[in-house]
């Protein structure tokens, strides 16, 4: 018995999402920057996906830029606006949340290296971004802000309309990585304040290797990969039709289920946080208890060895993660965990358990059975 | 209903003999689940680590794929340090030459890898060395050498419990190390063949003096090298720099060949003599371990190694009141060095082994 719950790592593709692909690899092959008629075609199929990726997002077809994953999107977003404001008007400051995803984190970490400055705003114990701390961080150099939207690793969902508020009021272009944020949460970029907005297509149930920038007219930004003309000159390299034509209807039925399934998911996202604080010692939850994506549980144990937990989880048949995938085992506490103050011995014992389609109560709750004797039988052996 | 399958964690390095042991455990029909250890090296040297390299865990994690078992990565760095490098420090600090591995042995793999298998629900540990296992009908589990006498290593394993040695299976002890390898290519193992090394893993291809002058500085203080005589005839390096019946390097011109024959860490003096000098009939082992639980008896014959790679050779063995045994040699040994193990066999059975404390009746 196998069961998959890490579905903030990634979703099965959806059947119907499959089949509206499946035409693209075989059928309708052309290169959508052709002449011919195959090309027409192929590109009517990708513009197709754009506007539909657009109105979901309340945003206007050539707003959007097709990518190869959300980290792409993100290393465009990053170093695209930031090239283009040093070049414009010489402003070399970049505010960024400290609990990003790698995709961010480590762009403004090379960025910093080719002579920008990188400054962390403040986040609360929920890994919480305050709208004030932007207003007051941003100086007239300041040339991007970046804050996560939903967290990955904790779950905690930011104010983003607030913060997007506070950096149009000064000017300053707003990125906003919604890789976890798109599959639960309803997009509005314009309601959000949202200059960029990156998404990824796996996380709900689309295909790996697609995602999507939103770049608000008028932002300043270069092209991060130079070549042809393709996505306004953006983005270069053929498009990847099958693929964008995936991404755009797994993010039409994401986007078009979104009440229910958080119906379905916070029921048992509530259960499972309950059900942990009340029958493990020591146990608390990370990222912030209500404000969190529907579908994710994030703890801590106290004197657990999260590696030695996600492994014999997975030979008990429960797949999770501690939040940021790890495969060499190396005992680093997370950024993430650290920003939020925890001390080390809190830290590497982190856990990830992130729902989906197939999850049902009855699995919940054999879940959190395994989830007490392991963590029982992890504290027995290191007495 | 189906009994369910016997579960085995398999320690895996990525090299020939661990990925032999689980694919045979696996054909087998064993549940098998692939472990690595990730061993501490002093930091920057990782790359050099030769028992967990970043590619020899690539390495061993295509062979799981291959054989299609899952695999872990287990980082035991802090435990390898404090355990393992630590006792390594005080056996220099104590005058003694120490063997890490048998301390990695007892500490890390039938330690934190042994827990974390059982913890796990494994039945049982299974690794790459050279040794069988044989259950009596009263459940007694005892530990044969390798079939290939050539690569025999039961003598790191004379560290573990009649408990362990019940939930421990050695599947290559049963073949000789070419058909090991012919069984690699059967299965279509993607394993590199390394050479093997007799450094010490957590050296990481530094020389041992090299990595004592950074952590134990005081272990390499100069001091005076005296006769048989008491007469002082040289400087030593540093005590650490020495092991008994060691010739070369001493530094000293004399008409006849000297060796080292004796340490005094507390006056931090090196004795040399000649060869008649070197050698003694018995030793003094500590730190006991019978695989059996007991030994056999309280005064026995049994054949000894005193080193890894020494000869075995025969001795009588009495138990003292203490559990400390006493080992009487037929023939005097050159080099009995306090720190190394005796381990102690009879035929191919081993029966344990202990921690060499003092060499005594020297001729």
């Amino acid at each position: 018995m196998k069961i998959y719950l890490d579905y903030a790592a990634s979703t099965p593709v959806d059947e119907r999402v499959l089949s509206k692909m499946l035409p693209y690899f075989t059928e309708q092959y052309g290169n959508p920057s052709s002449v011919h008629w195959y090309g027409q075609q192929a590109e009517a199929a990708v513009e197709q996906a754009r506007s539909l990726v657009a109105s979901l997002l309340n945003a206007r077809a050539d707003e959007v830029v097709f990518t190869s994953c959300g980290t792409e999107s993100d290393n465009l977003a990053l170093r695209g606006v930031a090239w283009a404001q040093r070049k414009r008007r010489g402003a070399n400051h970049i505010l960024i949340s400290p609990v990003e995803h790698h995709a961010v984190l480590h762009t403004a970490q090379q960025l910093a290296e080719q002579g920008f400055e990188i400054e962390y705003l403040p986040v609360d114990e929920s890994g919480m971004v305050d709208p004030d701390d932007v207003r007051s961080a941003i100086r007239p150099g300041t040339a991007l802000v970046s804050a996560i939207y939903a967290n990955n690793e904790i779950g905690t969902i930011n104010p983003v309309g607030e913060i997007g508020k506070a950096c149009r009021e000064a000017g300053v272009p707003f990125h906003t990585d919604a890789v976890q944020a798109a599959a639960h949460l309803k997009m509005d970029v314009d309601a959000d304040n949202v200059d960029l907005l990156s998404i990824g297509a796996h996380k709900f149930y689309g295909p790996k290797g697609v995602g999507a920038l939103y770049v608000r007219q008028g932002t300043p930004i270069e092209a991060a990969q130079a070549g042809g003309k393709q996505e306004n000159g953006l983005r270069a390299g053929t498009h990847n039709v099958p693929y964008i034509v995936g991404l755009a209807e797994a993010f039409r039925l994401a986007q078009s289920t979104l009440q229910e399934r958080a119906q379905h998911h916070s029921a048992l996202r509530d259960y499972l946080l309950g059900n942990v604080l009340e029958n493990i010692p020591r146990a608390r939850v990370t990222g912030h208890p209500s404000r969190r994506l529907p579908n994710h549980a994030s703890f801590v144990f106290d004197n657990v060895d999260g590696n030695q937990l996600l492994m014999m989880l997975d030979i008990a048949g429960y797949a999770c993660s501690s939040g940021s995938a790890c495969k060499t085992g190396s005992p680093q506490p997370s950024e993430v965990l650290t920003a939020i103050g925890l001390a080390r011995h809190w830290a590497l014992g982190s856990l990830r358990v992130t729902t989906g389609r197939d999850s049902t109560p009855e699995l919940i709750e054999q879940f959190s059975q395994v989830l007490a004797e392991l963590i029982g039988r992890i504290r027995a052996a290191s007495q | 209903m189906m009994p369910e399958k016997p579960f085995v964690v398999v320690a895996m390095s990525g090299g020939v003999d661990s990925s032999v042991a689980a694919a045979l455990l696996a054909e087998q029909g064993y549940r098998v689940v692939g472990m690595m250890l990730r061993l501490w090296s002093e930091p920057g040297r990782e790359d050099s680590n030769r028992c967990c390299t970043p590619d020899a865990m690539a390495q061993a994690r295509k062979v799981a794929q291959a054989i299609g078992i899952p695999f872990y990565a287990v980082d035991v760095r802090e435990r390898f340090y404090q355990a393992v490098v630590q006792s390594f420090l005080e056996g220099y600090r104590a005058g003694e030459t120490p063997n890490p591995c048998v301390v990695c042995n007892r500490q890390i793999r039938w330690g934190a890898l042994y827990e974390q298998a059982r913890a796990s629900g494994a039945d049982f540990l299974a690794t790459g060395h050279y040794a069988r296992r044989s259950t009596d009908e009263s459940g007694l589990a005892r530990l044969h050498k390798g079939m290939d006498a050539g690569k025999d290593q039961s003598y790191v394993l004379s560290v573990l419990s009649q408990e362990q040695l019940r939930h421990s299976l050695f599947p290559v002890g049963e073949y000789p190390k070419a058909q090991v390898r012919e069984l690699a290519r059967k299965y279509k193992l993607p394993v590199a063949e390394r050479p093997d090394s007799q450094d010490l893993c957590f050296l990481a291809g530094q020389d041992y003096r090299e990595f004592l002058s950074q952590h134990a500085p005081e272990v390499l203080r100069p001091g005076v090298i005296l006769s048989t005589e008491g007469k002082a005839i040289g400087e030593h390096r540093g005590l650490a720099f020495y092991t008994i019946g060691q010739r070369k390097g001493l530094g000293i011109a004399s008409p006849r060949p000297l060796y080292v024959i004796g340490k005094d860490q507390a006056a931090n003096v090196l004795y040399v003599g000649e060869e008649s000098c070197l050698g003694g009939a018995e030793l003094l082992a500590g730190e006991v371990n019978w695989l059996a639980g007991e030994p056999p008896g309280e005064v026995f014959d049994a054949s000894v190694k005193i080193r890894y790679r020494a000869r075995e050779v025969p001795a009588r063995i009495s138990i003292c009141t203490d559990g400390r045994v006493r080992v009487q040699f037929k023939q005097p040994l050159r080099d009995i060095t306090p720190g190394q193990r005796a381990v102690f066999y009879q035929g191919d059975v081993c029966l344990g082994g202990g921690k060499i404390l003092a060499s005594e009746g020297a001729v």
